[in-house]
């Protein structure tokens, strides 16, 4: 019997992208590390909580019911391998991990739908227990009932900072800041592209509306100068407001993030050709319209490659399915792909909106203190990566790994990464896309020694 | 001690026990061992090169911030393991290390 098609990731995109091949009578492995389906967005709570699907997605609680419902009806027609992590490719297939149990996976094609982390800019103070992700603040709430403090402060940029901020409103705690590092002028060059849809618009419109009404204080076009705190957690935010006052904010937690940074390292596995994202401001896999990536028989969807976002994923999910129907001579209608295109399209416009209104502040790694902490696994400061940019003549990112290692600690730079390649260039006074991206290797995450191997 | 997280709903679950730096804490069934150790306390594991407090960072499993220990030496990712009754974990000093 041929090799399957293996769909990693049960996200949005995975899910759809599953769907679509069950549809033509395939069935695929689906790969995902969660215990449970439902990506980062969508995620889902223990099966012992009780909270109704309102509670936990808002606006969007259809969708991720339907997700989910989805989903469960799949699965008697995949190969659901759910806690299993995909750390390395080998010839016979996908390295696999779990509960320490180490398989090989063949495949005959893949749907790669990684999914995202936050994007993250490092601030003095940045390691210290309470200061998290805004991804993570998001998930502690949606699928642990927790709240990351009893007053954080949400700093960064993007939709998602008052998204998260709003829920933390709604779950009864009460934000002390939202402090946002682009301008109300900066956001209304996104307008245009924003309002290609008009009802995600007006939702982010009403979060800060009832922000303020609570009487969070937001700001906007900040700097951040430092996180305070303990051994035990943070007292405070130091930042400076867009008249150049340096200002404090008392908080107990800190959620940061600035956007989204694509989950791209098992493309890079497969070396899948990569191309630099100017809209986003960083390196992804090359992929045709439909998700093709430049190797056969690998294919990518959603947050993954293009950040487009979850109702996006789940559109270009479904489309990379299609195209990889189309590449075996299986029945695809000419019209399933045109509607797909074209829903992708104004997905295309609306991300773009975005990308303009809420900009990466790069000029930000670039004025990092010497002493910063960059690189959280290892503790490389922004000084040792500009003494491997000059004195030690480190042209590319990865030469500077090699010699002061930023990128080199066990997470491989998903945090640090872009913000290091940002330090870089600017040291070396040159565009951030020719000092290159972070080379992967595997395993892609740390192994237990103690593994067996499953033949 | 100071918990970092805080638990807004779902408070109705049972409890599980588990010893925590030689001392008993309880958490509830369907927590992760990363939402166990913080609402008890405000740290999982020290940085390797600083020896300071760390308490993760990403919850999806990015980040490899939140290794903890078992007393039997295993590591667990403590934001996507789930606690189980009777856990025995070391957020500071590894024993077999500095012996």
């Amino acid at each position: 019997m041929a090799d399957p098609v293996i769909v990693v990731g049960a996200g949005p995109a995975g899910t759809r992208a599953a769907q679509r091949l069950v549809q033509a009578g395939l069935r695929p492995v689906v790969v995902d590390e969660n215990e449970r389906q439902g990506g980062q967005i969508y995620r889902r709570q223990s099966e012992n909580f009780s909270r109704p699907a309102e509670k936990l997605y808002g606006a969007e609680a259809a969708r991720a019911r339907a997700l989910h419902t989805d989903f469960e009806a799949l699965r008697p027609h995949i190969d659901y391998r759910p806690g299993t992590m995909v750390w390395g490719v080998a010839e016979e297939g996908l390295l696999t991990v779990r509960d320490r149990a180490v398989a090989t996976l063949p495949f005959s094609a893949i749907i790669i739908a990684s999914g995202a982390t936050d994007r993250i800019m490092p601030v003095p103070g940045w390691t210290l227990p309470g200061v998290y992700s805004l991804g993570a603040s998001q998930i502690a709430l949606k699928a642990q009932a927790c709240a990351v403090g009893g007053a954080p402060v949400f700093m960064g940029t993007g939709p998602l900072l008052y998204l998260v901020a709003w829920q933390y409103l709604r779950a009864g705690v009460k934000p002390a800041a939202v402090l946002d590092t682009n301008s109300l002028a900066t956001r209304l060059r996104g307008l245009r592209g924003m309002m290609t849809r008009a009802r995600v618009l007006a939702h982010g419109v009403r979060y800060m509306a009832e922000l303020i009404r609570a009487g969070v204080p937001l700001h906007t076009g900040i700097t951040p100068a430092r996180i305070e705190g303990r051994e035990d957690g943070v007292t405070a935010i130091v930042w400076q407001d867009a008249r150049g006052r340096l200002r404090r904010t008392a908080c107990d937690a800190v959620a940061t993030g600035f956007g989204l940074r694509a989950e791209t390292q098992l493309a890079d596995l497969l070396k899948c050709d990569f191309v630099f994202d100017r809209r986003f401001t960083q390196w992804r896999p090359r992929v045709d319209p439909d998700g093709r990536a430049s190797r056969a028989n690998v294919y990518l969807a959603g947050d993954g490659v293009l950040l487009r976002g979850a109702d996006a994923a789940e559109t270009a999910g479904r489309l990379a399915a299609c195209a990889l129907l189309q590449d075996r001579a299986l029945p695809v209608g000419t019209d399933e792909i045109a509607d797909l295109r074209g829903i992708l399209a104004t997905m295309d416009r609306f991300a773009e909106g975005i990308a303009s209104a809420f900009p990466w502040p790069a000029h930000m790694a670039a004025a990092l203190p010497d002493d910063t902490v960059v690189c959280r696994c290892e503790n490389v400061t922004a000084g040792d990566i500009r003494h491997a940019a000059t004195a030690l003549d480190s042209p590319e990112i990865n030469r500077a790994k090699a010699l002061t290692r930023p990128g080199m600690g066990r997470c491989q730079g998903r945090m640090c990464g872009l913000a290091a390649a940002e330090i870089l260039a600017a040291a070396r006074g040159v565009p951030v896309e020719q000092v290159g991206r972070i080379r992967t290797a595997a395993p892609l995450k740390p192994l237990p020694l103690d593994c067996t191997v499953t033949p | 001690m100071t918990a970092l997280f805080r638990r807004v709903d779902e408070t109705g679950r049972r409890g599980v026990r588990l010893v925590v730096d030689g001392y008993e804490v309880t958490a509830l069934e369907g927590d992760t061992v990363l939402t166990a150790l913080l609402t008890n306390g405000s740290r999982l594991r020290r940085n390797e090169f600083d020896g300071k407090p760390r308490a993760g960072f990403c919850l999806m499993g990015a980040c490899q911030e939140c290794w903890v220990w078992t007393e039997s030496g295993e590591e667990l990712r403590a934001c996507s393991t789930d606690v189980r009754d009777g856990m025995r974990l070391v957020t500071k000093e590894v024993p077999w290390l500095t012996r």
